[in-house]
């Protein structure tokens, strides 16, 4: 090993422009956004949401969630979507349900959170509540305190407009979410 | 976007040479990073590759922040051409790797609906570049000096800056960062700066290199970025 890691630094309030430039209008194409099926997809459409919480309990309006998950043919879709677009401060993906990609791996979707104040970014992942009986198997879960794994699982919510899961990061407090040391 | 390597071992996290996430100097750290310990993952997170983008996902301009927002004239400010190489730790050149860049204009102002420092917009210059790492690893954007501009932790002013996103091979690699320039006054008195560690904090700090070619167009600045590598040589094509 030759050379240190560049330190991270925190990606501030102004990365819309740069990041998610159409999310937010911008006149700049954006290299990824947060509808990651297209219509040849195969898979169930769903929705992810939620928000992000500070140490007040104050929804976050300047994060930057990205997200990485495989379908069921193990392709890889990646999405970003900040949190200021809207009033409600939340994030919104379009995707498929994900598959799971082994016998001790239930259906997940990889999270990296980054907002102003923090300096480095943090790994966190999306499991799903209509999963219990692939959580129970699942290796990276069963790391996790028993207690805290509740912060992981997305709520199912069946809407006119389709599947919704919710998912909320709570960034400190009694329910902060847990990261991963990735 | 997907990548069928075999995928080693990546050489975990150092944070030896990173932030920590709650750092009271940068006030908003105290109620925005995690407290609870990090927890320990089995191999199979690192082992995701990050995904990938075609040459389509950059436009010929997008490199060029002194052209791509352009609408009557050329930007205000002094010329800069920003390069540099993306490396692993071994010093082996991460090619591909996407790298997006946004910053202020001249004057300290960024083109973001919530920025409100009252210094002016320039109509030619909207901040926000990307590009792909060649071969070497190598990229080059060119733009404008950006200004300082102060941030309302407490009395100071944010030194000149770059932000930088950059996606290596690896979804564990992912890093988002600042590029700062040498001798700034202000580096010495900044808590964003001055949260990486003592050892590893000049990392940050870009170089003056005089232009080889075009030496009368712009200054040059040279900031290499090290990314979290392979343990080992990863099993493919080599050229
Ligand atoms: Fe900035």
């Amino acid at each position: 090993m030759k050379y240190g890691q560049t330190p991270s630094q925190t990606v501030g309030p102004y990365f819309a422009y740069g990041l998610t430039p159409e999310q937010y209008g911008y006149p700049f194409r954006a290299a990824c956004g947060p509808v990651l099926a297209e219509a040849r997809t195969p898979g169930e459409p769903i929705v992810l949401t939620g928000r992000v919480y500070d140490g007040d309990g104050k929804p976050v309006d300047d994060a930057m969630i990205e997200i990485l998950h495989a379908d069921t043919r193990r392709k890889y879709l990646f999405g970003r979507c900040g949190t200021g677009a809207d009033r409600e401060c939340t994030f919104r993906f379009e995707t498929v349900k994900p598959a799971s990609t082994g016998p001790r791996s239930a259906p997940h979707i990889d999270v990296i959170v980054m907002m102003r104040g923090m300096l480095s970014h943090a790994f966190t992942r999306v499991y799903f509540d209509d999963e219990q009986e692939a959580n129970a198997r699942d290796e990276v879960l069963a790391d996790v305190p028993a207690e805290r794994r509740g912060t992981l699982i997305a709520r199912r919510e069946e809407l006119p407009g389709g599947m919704v899961y919710r998912f909320d990061i709570r960034m400190q407090g009694r329910d902060e979410t847990v990261f991963f040391d990735l | 976007m997907k990548r069928d390597l075999q995928i080693p071992t990546l050489r975990p996290r150092d944070w030896s040479t990173q932030p920590a996430y709650v750092y009271p100097p940068y006030k908003s750290t105290v109620k925005r990073g995690p407290t609870q310990p990090l927890v320990p993952v089995k191999r199979a997170l690192e082992q995701l590759a990050a995904p990938v983008y075609g040459h389509g996902a950059v436009g010929p301009l997008d490199h060029d922040l002194t052209r791509n927002a352009v609408k009557n004239g050329e930007p205000l400010g002094e010329r800069i051409v920003v390069s540099g190489r993306v490396i692993d730790e071994d010093g082996r050149p991460v090619r591909d790797a996407l790298i997006e860049i946004w910053q202020a204009n001249a004057a300290g102002r960024y083109a973001h609906k919530v920025d409100q420092h009252p210094a002016p917009l320039d109509p030619n210059f909207l901040g926000a570049g990307r590009c792909l790492t060649d071969k070497q690893g190598r990229y080059t954007f060119v733009t404008i000096k950006p200004g300082a501009y102060p941030w309302g932790n407490g009395a100071g002013w944010r030194p000149n800056h770059i932000h930088f996103s950059l996606f290596g091979n690896y979804f564990a690699s992912r890093l988002v960062t600042q590029m700062y320039f040498p001798g700034d006054p202000l580096l010495p008195i900044d808590p964003i700066y001055n949260s990486a560690p003592a050892g590893a904090r000049g990392r940050l700090v870009s170089r003056y290199v005089p232009l080889a070619s075009d030496p009368d167009f712009a200054l040059g600045y040279e900031f290499d970025v090290v990314l979290r590598g392979a343990q080992q040589t990863p099993m493919e094509n080599r050229e």
